[in-house]
């Protein structure tokens, strides 16, 4: 048991070490010499899915097409395009797949909509309960026979 | 009453979800469901504008152009000669071009010798063939991997995207009702 828990300490923190070697953009042949334009085309690869990973950013995948697709957003910032200018530009090609945040249709709603559901649902849930404990009527005090009848029973198991 | 109902509703949820995982996992086994596909999006809409140079030397440089006001739909096909899914599609490729269907080749981030080689060895289904060194028309029209296969109609309309290697059931139960349609 202990040697499986450290094994698996030990793979979590390789794990962690890795993907944070895995970054992909720390190649400074692949930054942006302005700062500031840099940091707004990180921001904006954020955004943006890497259609072979998946599970990924392309800021985060060593994938080939996502290499492409940092360059291109960097481009397009150095051009001087707004974010959304180059969002769309990749959008426009790629559809709401390669958004990481997918928009509002109806098509996503249930996605957006879960939390709000899942939340809802438990807080009736929760009502419910509490309105049927509430409901229990409180017991009727005793008559004078049950008291009386109680007293006689307690004496004879006090004996 | 009321409440025997809702003593039913998590089990109808159960067999709903269970229905729900059942049409997943059929989808996944016949491929009509994937869910890393990436769908398309220049369905409905023209080509993208390109010129790209020809992989023969000497050759005019394919362009939009070629896409345009045509006799027959044809197929767009990006390949490689690295990409091991392009030789499992090639027969498909070659029995359509047997039977004259224009196919299209783009060759993606390939070497121009490496291409050659591959056609020589396989046979070359491609009426024109251009090469995308650098894949950005690639990324113009929206390939997220090699092959990937686009049929656009005779007024250049994309009507149809496969990504991955056209199989025979691919090639039966899709290219062939399309071409038909479109001819």
């Amino acid at each position: 048991m202990r040697r499986t828990l450290s094994a698996l300490a030990l793979a979590l923190v390789l794990a962690s070490g890795l993907s944070g070697a895995a970054r992909a953009v720390g190649l400074p042949s692949e930054m942006l010499r302005d700062p500031a334009q840099e940091a707004r085309a990180r921001e904006i690869g954020r955004e943006l899915r890497c259609l072979v990973c998946q599970n990924q950013s392309i800021e985060d995948s060593e994938a080939d097409l996502a290499r492409d697709l940092r360059r291109i957003v960097r481009e397009r910032v150095a051009m001087g395009e707004s974010d959304r200018q180059v969002m769309d530009y990749v959008h426009d090609r790629y559809g709401d797949f390669v958004l990481l945040r997918p928009p509002v249709t109806w098509a996503t709603a249930l996605l957006w909509g879960m939390p709000v559901l899942a939340v809802g649902g438990g807080a009736l849930a929760i009502l419910l309960v509490r309105r049927r404990r509430g409901a229990v009527p409180e017991a009727p005090p005793l008559s004078e026979a049950e008291r009386a009848r109680l007293a006689a029973l307690e004496d004879e198991a006090g004996r | 009453m009321n409440r025997r109902l809702l003593m039913l509703a998590p089990l109808g949820l159960v067999a709903a979800g269970g229905a729900g995982f059942y049409a997943m996992l059929r989808g996944l086994g016949d491929g009509s469901y994937d869910p890393r596909g990436v769908p398309s999006a220049l369905l409905g809409r023209a080509t993208p504008a390109f010129s790209l140079p020809a992989l023969e030397e000497g050759a005019p440089p394919l362009t939009e152009a070629a896409l345009r006001g045509l006799p027959a739909p044809v197929l767009v096909n990006f390949w490689a000669s690295w990409c091991v899914p392009c030789i499992v599609e090639h027969p498909q490729l070659m029995r359509l071009a047997r039977e004259g269907v224009t196919i299209l080749g783009i060759n993606y981030k390939d070497r121009p010798a490496d291409a050659r080689a591959f056609l020589q060895r396989h046979g070359n289904p491609f009426r024109q063939l251009a090469q995308d060194a650098p894949g950005r028309v690639a990324i113009d029209w929206g390939v997220y991997g090699v092959p990937e296969s686009y049929l656009i109609d005779r007024q250049g309309i994309v009507r149809w995207r496969w990504p991955g290697p056209v199989t025979p059931e691919v090639l039966e139960q899709d290219i062939r009702p399309l071409l038909r349609r479109h001819a």
